[in-house]
């Protein structure tokens, strides 16, 4: 017997949280840290007009980018320049529909899983994959449909780069996934407890990832698709207002996503420093999964935090380099980690 | 024989050709920049005062005894923006010639500091004006009024002046 009316509140509680969560978190809060950071690295202060520190600028942001003209180039394709700010948005943002974000608790009789699906998506990461490599589609269009040759090239670059990395990307995960012999996240996070993270025993899976998260996420040292000494604006040349901001925010929520899929498959996820017996709480119990949310979103932010840095220290990539990079280095290295590991674990099983 | 080795290949040892270690100190690099002071300084509260050497606003001197200018329009003349309109009149004093009109059009002036140059008088200098905002084209054209300011706010300039010109 399923409490229909139980599992919808339960939903649309945790929808609105979570996708609040990301809204503030990772695109405001991410586009306020990118800004400090920058500063910081440039010997500047960076924001500190707008409320306590600066804070309130992003949202300042978005009201200018709501206030702006929303300009569609006459010889755009209507209806193609329309969709591909909302494809990439709702891409990025779907994400989160499989991310679990700390181990389920119990309220009554219930058990309250800390993400939107309910039960636990076992093949969490395989939609994860899967979904990230639609968002290609979103920046192909946006370049396409512009009607504009730096758009266009922005766009070609994008979908090329996209599809070079997405194969190392994958292949470097089926490390994690050959140790933990399961797809479903929270299973993943569960068996790294206490200190037994996965990049003790695959650094070389986490390295690959990393960079291939760079590129899937276009950040640089991967930027290309929207570098801006060659190409305007990129793909985004002929995006105004909003359907920029949709860009942006996009950006800065794919961010996150590979900050807490890094965080989840290689760094122990949520799991706390120490045994949760010793601060006397159980499994199950309410604060426990709040201190592991929490302990979740902190490690994340420091990734995003990484990614920030990066973006400020290292230059672009020429882009015969990146393919290099992508096909004859990490693809032949992603196989390699690949055949060992199933070596190891063939062995030791 | 005397090829000089210089290709990507040649040149890197194997740790540069692995990229990874140079990036981490690259990322070193930045993450000490960021605990450096900062240059910023807060602007609408925190003022820079130029030193005598700044070519601000142009602006007419005006002494103990009335104003310096003799109305000779020097700098009109010289001013390459056409910035200066000069007109003379006579008066009883001992100092015959004054300017009855004499406007700076602000939109057009360079700060080049010819006008300042030229005068015979010292009556025209640069000051350390730099706030300069008109919200339409008619204020922007300073008038005698706007450009009459008293000695004694213009004493640095006026010792540059004196030691450099």
């Amino acid at each position: 017997m399923v409490d229909w009316s139980f599992l919808l509140v339960e939903f649309l509680i945790k929808f609105v949280l979570i996708l609040t969560l990301i809204l503030l978190v990772a695109a405001a809060f991410g586009v306020y840290l990118e800004r400090k950071v920058s500063a910081w690295i440039q010997n500047r202060i960076g924001p500190n007009r707008v409320g306590p520190f600066g804070l309130l600028q992003p949202f300042a942001d978005v009201i200018k980018l709501f206030l702006k003209e929303d300009i569609t180039p006459y010889a755009a394709d209507k209806f193609f320049h329309r969709i591909a700010p909302i494809i990439s948005l709702g891409v990025a943002f779907s994400v989160y529909a499989v991310i679990p974000f700390a181990d389920p608790f119990r309220l009554g009789d219930k058990t309250i899983y800390f993400a939107i699906t309910t039960p636990d998506v076992n093949v969490g990461i395989l939609f994860i994959l899967a979904l990230t490599s639609v968002g290609v589609y979103g920046i192909t269009f946006a370049g396409w449909s512009s009607n504009n040759k730096y758009s266009l090239l922005g766009g070609l670059r994008s979908s090329a780069q996209m599809i070079s990395y997405e194969l190392s990307m994958g292949l470097s995960l089926v490390g994690v996934l050959l140790i933990a012999q399961t797809f479903s996240l929270q299973e993943i996070v569960q068996k790294q407890a206490l200190w037994n993270w996965n990049i003790f025993y695959q650094p070389l899976g986490f390295i690959i990832f990393l960079v291939s998260a760079f590129a899937e996420t276009n950040r640089a040292p991967f930027d290309l698709p929207e570098a801006e000494p060659e190409l305007v604006g990129g793909y985004n040349t002929e995006y105004s207002g909003m359907k920029f901001g949709m860009f942006f925010l996009a950006e800065y929520a794919n961010m996150f996503t590979s900050s807490l899929i890094i965080v989840l498959l290689f760094f122990g996820g949520w799991n706390l420093p120490i045994p949760p017996s010793w601060i006397g709480l159980e499994m199950g119990s309410f604060w426990l999964s709040f201190l592991q949310f929490c302990t979740l979103i902190f490690k994340t932010l420091l990734f995003v935090f990484f990614f920030i840095w990066v973006r400020w220290s290292v230059p672009r990539f020429r882009y015969d380099q990146l393919m290099y990079l992508g096909w004859k280095v990490l693809l032949p290295l992603a196989l390699l980690n690949l055949i060992v590991t199933a070596i190891v674990v063939y062995l030791v099983k | 024989m005397n090829r000089i080795e210089n290709t990507e290949h040649e040149r890197l040892t194997f740790w540069e050709k692995l990229y990874l270690p140079e990036i981490a100190k690259g990322l070193g690099i930045t993450l000490r920049q960021m605990f450096k002071p900062k240059f910023t300084r807060q602007y609408p509260e925190e003022r820079w005062e130029p030193t005598g050497s700044y070519r601000g606003r142009p602006v007419l001197v005006l002494d103990e005894d009335g104003e310096r200018c003799v109305a000779c329009g020097l700098c009109s003349r010289v001013c390459p923006a056409l910035a200066i309109e000069v007109q003379a009149a006579e008066t009883e004093r001992e100092k015959e010639r004054y300017p009855v009109k004499f406007e700076i059009n602000m939109l057009r002036c360079i700060y080049c500091g010819f006008c300042e140059e030229v005068c015979p008088e010292e009556a025209i200098v640069m000051s350390k004006d730099y706030e300069l905002v008109f919200t339409n084209r008619e204020d922007a054209i300073l008038g005698k009024e706007k450009l009459l300011v008293p000695i004694h706010k213009l004493q640095d300039r006026l010792e540059f002046l004196r030691e450099y010109k």
